[in-house]
């Protein structure tokens, strides 16, 4: 079998007249994070619903795993976990029986299946709660028995819709080095999310989706580069006021842009030219105070990005 | 990817057996119908019109009255103020089943299960059919049950036991009424994968429940004479206005059940459907082999069961192309 895990060609769902998602192009290769981005009702959901055939696609074609999620939804539903946005549990239930359940549906065999739910639990470090019905979890509970219920199959793929959705900034940092660990072992992982520093943080590549149609795919840095043009940020800040240092910083090699507000000049280049940038600002009979080099944020591309785009529009 | 899947998908055709994972679904509805408080405040309801009507039912029916089917006049023996124990199964077996399936699919669906079930390997048919079943084989064990009381307590109280004609009626009745429920069950199932909020699936059912017991009949007196000839004149027209009339009260389960609850429990009763004066002085009064009798209700039984089929197709059909966004 070849290296993509997960391949959409013009994938498309039209909801009467609006298309939510708009021949969609992804490929996921194996053992990778992939997380896909966007601003709310981009159609993230949506094409994970197309993935899993939760809902059928208006056009396009789908390949899991080697496998159509039409015609063969048993091969890939063994094989592939999903935790939902929201995910819901059977509350007068405990979170071994729920996951008992799951593993029946999922066809394990009887002998394995306690020592398998046991495990996944453990995992989550739900051990201590294991009998204990489940209307009495608290959300980030009710998450981790999410991703518990996900691993009973040992999943070769893993796709979680916003899997750190209203989590504690610790337990999401745990959620996420789960994720890492479960990478580490070589499952393949799709996820959903707003929150740009945390995929930032677990995402091999990433894919801008907005209104629809994927914008941009790829690595951080690659998309660093085309959004904000170059790859690096560098921060000057000076004593009084830095407007006049704006000609001389313009005119060094490898800058794209100067954007000056306050004492502060915000230079973006293609390299890291922090020692041409001090040196012009003190030829130019300036003080320097800061200089600084930020990596490129997610965030900053997503800003970017999006403010472009409105502008696009605008115009 | 295993070849022959391989084949199969460039064949069109759907990998695997539809019911993969029947089996859990079915164990875990059942588990959930008779554990759950629903189902004992359905099973004390049961009890309480079971135990009334069969104590009332005694006062008249003596030990050694030399009547036969004594057994099954436990059934259909009214005395005032308490309508017999059929009637109330007319009535309550359809709220059973309609109480016991409402929410099976929008229930999951707002608990936010459902994507997460059907995100295992399992086709939805499954699903359908197990909570369809679960249901079915719980209210089976009630009825069952109720059945055995009804004739323990009439082997204390009659001093004779039943006889294999009895109790072959009335294992026949049982299937009937399970049948009965059936219907009203996959009625309910319908509504609960066509509505998103349990209340209104309930409420729908309860809809047509009111309608089929309180107006069909009166529905049928305004269309049949509608259909027919506007004048009778000939007794031919009589006879087929009669039976246009018949067909039309039978669209109403209540009505089937009726017919199967008067020919299982009466012997006697051998016909079904419009009879003339005539027809009936050639009718001999002698109870009906249970054979006969089984012959007389068959239309009756096959026909629930189709209903029920295509009620439970159509929810299939529905769902299957539902979008699982929850
Ligand atoms: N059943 C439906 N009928 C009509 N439109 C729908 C339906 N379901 C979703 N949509 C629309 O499709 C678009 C994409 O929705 P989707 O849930 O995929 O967004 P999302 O990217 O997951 O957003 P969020 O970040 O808020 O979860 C939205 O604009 C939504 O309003
Ligand atoms: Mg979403």
């Amino acid at each position: 079998m070849n290296d993509l895990v997960l391949e959409t060609k013009g994938l498309t769902k039209r909801y009467g007249d609006f298309t939510a998602v708009d021949h969609l192009d992804l490929s996921v290769r194996r053992g990778e994070v992939f997380g896909l981005l966007g601003p709310n009702g981009a159609g993230k959901t949506t094409t994970i619903l197309m993935l899993l055939g939760l809902t059928e696609p208006s056009e396009g074609k789908v390949n899991v795993l080697g496998f159509d999620p039409a015609r063969q939804p048993l091969s890939l539903k063994k094989r592939v976990g999903y935790m939902p946005d929201q995910v819901g549990f059977y509350d007068d239930l405990t979170a071994r029986e729920n996951l008992f359940y799951i593993a029946k549906l999922n066809g394990i065999p009887r002998d394995q299946i306690k020592r398998r739910v046991e495990e996944a639990i453990e995992r989550v470090r739900l051990t201590d709660v294991i009998d204990k019905r489940v209307g009495a979890f608290s959300r980030g509970m009710r998450q981790r028995l999410g991703l518990a219920d996900v691993l009973i199959k040992n999943p070769q793929l893993i796709i979680m819709d916003e899997p750190t959705q209203g989590l504690d900034p610790e337990l999401a940092h745990e959620f996420l080095s789960l994720i890492h660990s479960l990478k580490e072992e070589g499952t393949t992982i799709l996820l959903s999310s707003h929150l740009l520093h945390q995929v930032q943080a677990i995402c091999d590549r990433v894919g801008l989706f907005s209104r629809g149609r994927m914008v941009l795919q790829g690595t951080v840095p690659e998309l660093a580069r085309k959004v904000l043009g170059g790859a690096y940020r560098i921060q000057i800040e000076t004593e009084g006021s830095a407007a006049k240092f704006r000609k001389a910083l313009e005119g060094l090699r490898d800058v794209n842009a100067v954007t000056v507000n306050d004492g502060r000049i915000i230079l973006e280049a293609q390299k890291d030219i922090r020692a041409d940038a001090a040196e012009a600002v003190v030829r130019a009979g300036g003080r320097l105070r800061g200089l600084s080099v930020e990596s490129q944020s997610l965030d900053d591309i997503y800003t970017r990005y999006f403010e472009e785009a409105k502008h696009e529009t605008v115009n | 990817m295993k070849p022959s899947t391989r084949r199969m998908a460039a064949r069109g055709e759907r990998e695997g057996s539809p019911w993969t994972g029947l089996g859990a679904v079915l164990t875990k509805e059942m588990a959930d119908h008779l554990t759950g408080v629903r189902m004992l405040i359905l099973e004390l309801l049961v009890l309480l019109t079971a135990v009334g009507t069969l104590y009332t039912a005694l006062q008249t029916i003596r030990p050694g009255s030399n009547n036969e089917f004594l057994y099954l006049r436990l059934f259909t023996t009214a005395q005032e103020p308490l309508p017999a124990f059929v009637f109330f199964l007319a009535i309550l077996v359809p709220l059973i089943a309609i109480a016991l399936s409402f929410d099976s699919i929008n229930g999951e669906f707002n608990r936010r299960t459902l994507s997460r079930i059907l995100a295992q390997p399992v086709y939805r048919d499954a699903l359908l059919m197990g909570k369809f079943l679960g249901g079915l084989f719980t209210l089976t064990m009630v009825f069952s049950a109720i059945w055995l009381l009804i004739f323990g307590v009439g082997i204390l109280r009659l001093g004779v036991p039943p006889t294999t004609e009895e109790t072959g009626r009335a294992l026949w009745f049982l299937l009937g009424t399970i049948f009965y429920g059936g219907i009203w069950m996959a009625l309910a199932l319908l509504f609960s994968t066509v509505f998103r909020s349990p209340a209104t699936a309930a409420l729908a059912s309860i809809a047509v429940w009111a309608f089929f017991i309180f107006f069909w009949n009166i529905v049928v007196g305004v269309v049949a004479p509608l259909l027919g000839p506007q004048q009778i004149t000939t007794l031919e027209q009589l006879v087929a206005a009669g039976q246009l009339q018949m067909i039309l009260t039978r669209i109403s389960p209540i009505t089937l059940y009726a017919d199967i609850a008067t020919i299982m429990l009466q012997p006697t009763e051998r016909f079904l459907g419009f009879v003339l004066p005539v027809q009936l002085d050639r009718a001999i009064q002698a109870p009906l082999p249970l054979a006969q009798s089984l012959l007389v209700i068959w239309p009756q039984l096959t026909g629930l069961i189709a209903a029920t089929i295509l009620l439970f197709a159509l929810t299939y059909v529905l769902f299957q192309r539902q979008e699982i966004r929850a």
